[in-house]
């Protein structure tokens, strides 16, 4: 992942004008986390008004899953896209898209073992018990235990959970940039896992898995490649404040 | 049951089961008629909105529908909108909701099945006559597909026994194969290799003789909506629905077991038999429960879909498990 200390590039050159600073803040962040409430917002309004299809069931687990992964896919973009065009600021914005990936993770797994698992179960003695709870966490785990897609999307959300733990400021200074970097390369891994997992799913039509591959794989050779360059006598040249790994 | 015969219509007003397949004939029988409000739609409209506008609430009504099939699902039925909007039909695109959207304008008239292989009467058949003399009967039947949903479908159809008898067979006939068209023109979803266009099925000649058999041509008493394969398809209720072949347009008797479409797609998950059984798992999804459309708490899913009664001695001596 990239380095966390770049809040040089973000200090306003002058007294007169708002700090771009303070608009990433006020005006941009607040804008983006909005936005990134967007599909669940449509989801809930489309399943309330009958706007999802017949199996409205099916569409909430599908439309999670596949928000989780153009989260991931947004977060993977950002160092690029800083690369490419010395947006320095643009990296501002990640931890955020990172935790919208996290809390649609989260939103995908729990509608699964809603669902897919809880509706499952025999509930004839009731709905909320102990041992339906306990059926519930075996059935879950018998699931990931045998089904091959299922454990590859379960890793993929897992690999999650401590980066979205490590995600404060207070886990960056306490791990150290260092770690801390290394730490979320376990990203990659989601993200590719995330895709192996759409792709196991589908039965026949691959495109959109394909699609979200490419763009995964695309993001992910941008780091081999810029890492690359930088090891070689011209890393000098790049344009971004670059001192540690991609 | 569920299904009432559509109340309030007068006789009058029901089209003819002839007519119905004539729209030239139905067209005029309706100007002499004297409706002449009706001439007039179709004036600006095109047949279309007449036929739409006539006796039923989606498109055309069948007429003489027989009631009271004796083994029709006593669930509830699905609604008419569950049905039509919620579709695997992957010439017409493989999203569910694409086939509603693409076969919208899907030409089903005129229409052909060829009739081939090991049989006397060879050659091709207008959908006319493949429907003469069949008794339009409603059959409430469980729909179950692989992917683990269900549904309650009133089809109106007749027995495949009925038009096999008619074909007369030979001897050498073990298996029946059906292929939907295969027309990159009208269906979009073809244009994609997706799957081996064009798509075939293939059943037993047991299985295909079985009274709960049956070819399609209406659901909810009404002409079969493109979506769901008019104007001929087959429903087979102790099977997975892609069994179930949509727009049939050959029939081909054949003495070797047809390589059907998804089985020759991916073998290791779909056979030739796919026989609903909860005790054997797609190799990626169980088999053990199903969502039926409209409920949230699963349903387990019943050997041969409910139908073992009738079916299971179809299969006596048949290792299910490695004939999935």
């Amino acid at each position: 992942m990239d380095s966390i200390d770049d809040k040089s590039a973000f200090r306003n050159k002058s007294a007169f004008r708002i700090p771009q600073s303070a608009l990433i803040r006020y005006v941009l962040k607040p804008t983006v986390f909005l936005a990134g409430l967007g599909p669940l917002v449509w989801l809930v309004w489309a399943a309330l008004t009958n706007n999802l299809s017949a199996n409205p069931l099916s569409d909430l687990t599908i439309e999670t899953g596949t928000w989780t992964l153009r989260f991931l896919c947004i977060t993977l973009a950002m160092t690029p896209l800083r690369r490419l065009t010395g947006w320095n600021w643009i990296i501002r914005f990640r931890r955020m898209t990172g935790l919208f990936a996290f809390f649609y993770g989260s939103l995908h797994f729990l509608t699964y073992a809603i669902v897919d698992r809880y509706a499952g179960l025999d509930l004839t003695n009731g709905y909320v018990t102990a041992s339906v709870l306990r059926e519930l966490v075996k059935s879950v785990g018998e699931d990931i235990y045998k089904r091959p897609f299922i454990t590859v999307g379960f890793t993929a959300f897992t690999l999650m959970v401590p980066l979205a733990l490590t995600s404060t400021a207070g886990m960056i200074r306490r791990l150290g940039g260092k770690r801390w970097n290394q730490l979320h390369r376990l990203v990659y891994a989601s993200a590719t896992l995330g895709v192996i997992h759409y792709w196991w799913l589908v039965k026949a039509d691959i495109r959109r898995p394909l699609a979200y591959g490419i763009v995964v794989a695309t993001l992910l050779i941008f780091r081999v490649w810029w890492s690359r360059i930088r090891s070689t006598a011209t890393w000098k040249k790049a344009p971004a404040p670059v001192r540690r790994s991609v | 049951m569920l299904i009432k015969p559509a109340s309030g219509i007068r006789s009058s007003e029901i089209t003819d089961k002839k007519l119905y397949l004539n729209r030239r004939e139905f067209l005029r029988a309706t100007t002499v008629a004297g409706a002449t409000a009706a001439a007039a739609a179709t004036g600006v409209f095109g047949a279309g909105a007449l036929l739409q506008a006539k006796g039923a609430p989606h498109g055309r009504k069948l007429a003489n529908v027989k009631k009271g099939f004796a083994l029709n699902a006593t669930d509830k039925v699905n609604a008419w909108e569950d049905i039509t909007s919620y579709n695997n039909y992957y010439e017409f695109g493989t999203d569910k909701s694409d086939p509603a959207e693409y076969a919208k304008n899907f030409k089903t008239e005129p229409w052909t099945v060829t009739v081939e292989g090991e049989c006397a009467k060879k050659g091709v058949m207008n959908l006319e006559d493949v429907l003469k003399g069949e008794t339009l009967e409603e059959r409430i039947y469980r729909h179950r597909c692989v992917e683990a949903w269900s549904m309650v479908i009133p089809w109106v159809g007749f027995p495949l026994a009925n038009f096999i008898k008619r074909c007369e067979p030979t001897s050498k006939a073990k298996f029946v194969e059906f292929y939907t068209l295969y027309d990159a023109k009208q269906m979009p979803g073809t244009r994609i290799p997706v799957l081996r266009w064009p798509y075939v099925e293939g059943l037993r000649m047991d299985e295909a003789m079985h009274p709960l058999t049956i070819l399609v041509a209406g659901l909810y008493d009404e002409v079969l909506p493109n979506q769901d394969g008019a104007p001929l398809r087959l429903a087979v209720p102790w099977k997975y629905g892609f069994k179930h072949v949509k727009s049939i347009v050959r029939v081909k008797f054949v003495e070797r077991q047809p390589l059907n479409t998804w089985q020759q797609q991916a073998p290791d998950e779909y056979g030739f038999y796919a026989n609903v059984n909860p005790g054997v798992d797609h190799p990626r999804w169980s088999q053990s429960t199903e969502r039926r459309i409209g409920e949230f708490l699963r349903r387990r899913t019943i050997m041969f879909n409910g139908y073992g009664d009738q079916v299971a001695s179809l299969y006596t001596g048949l290792d299910l498990r490695k004939n999935y």
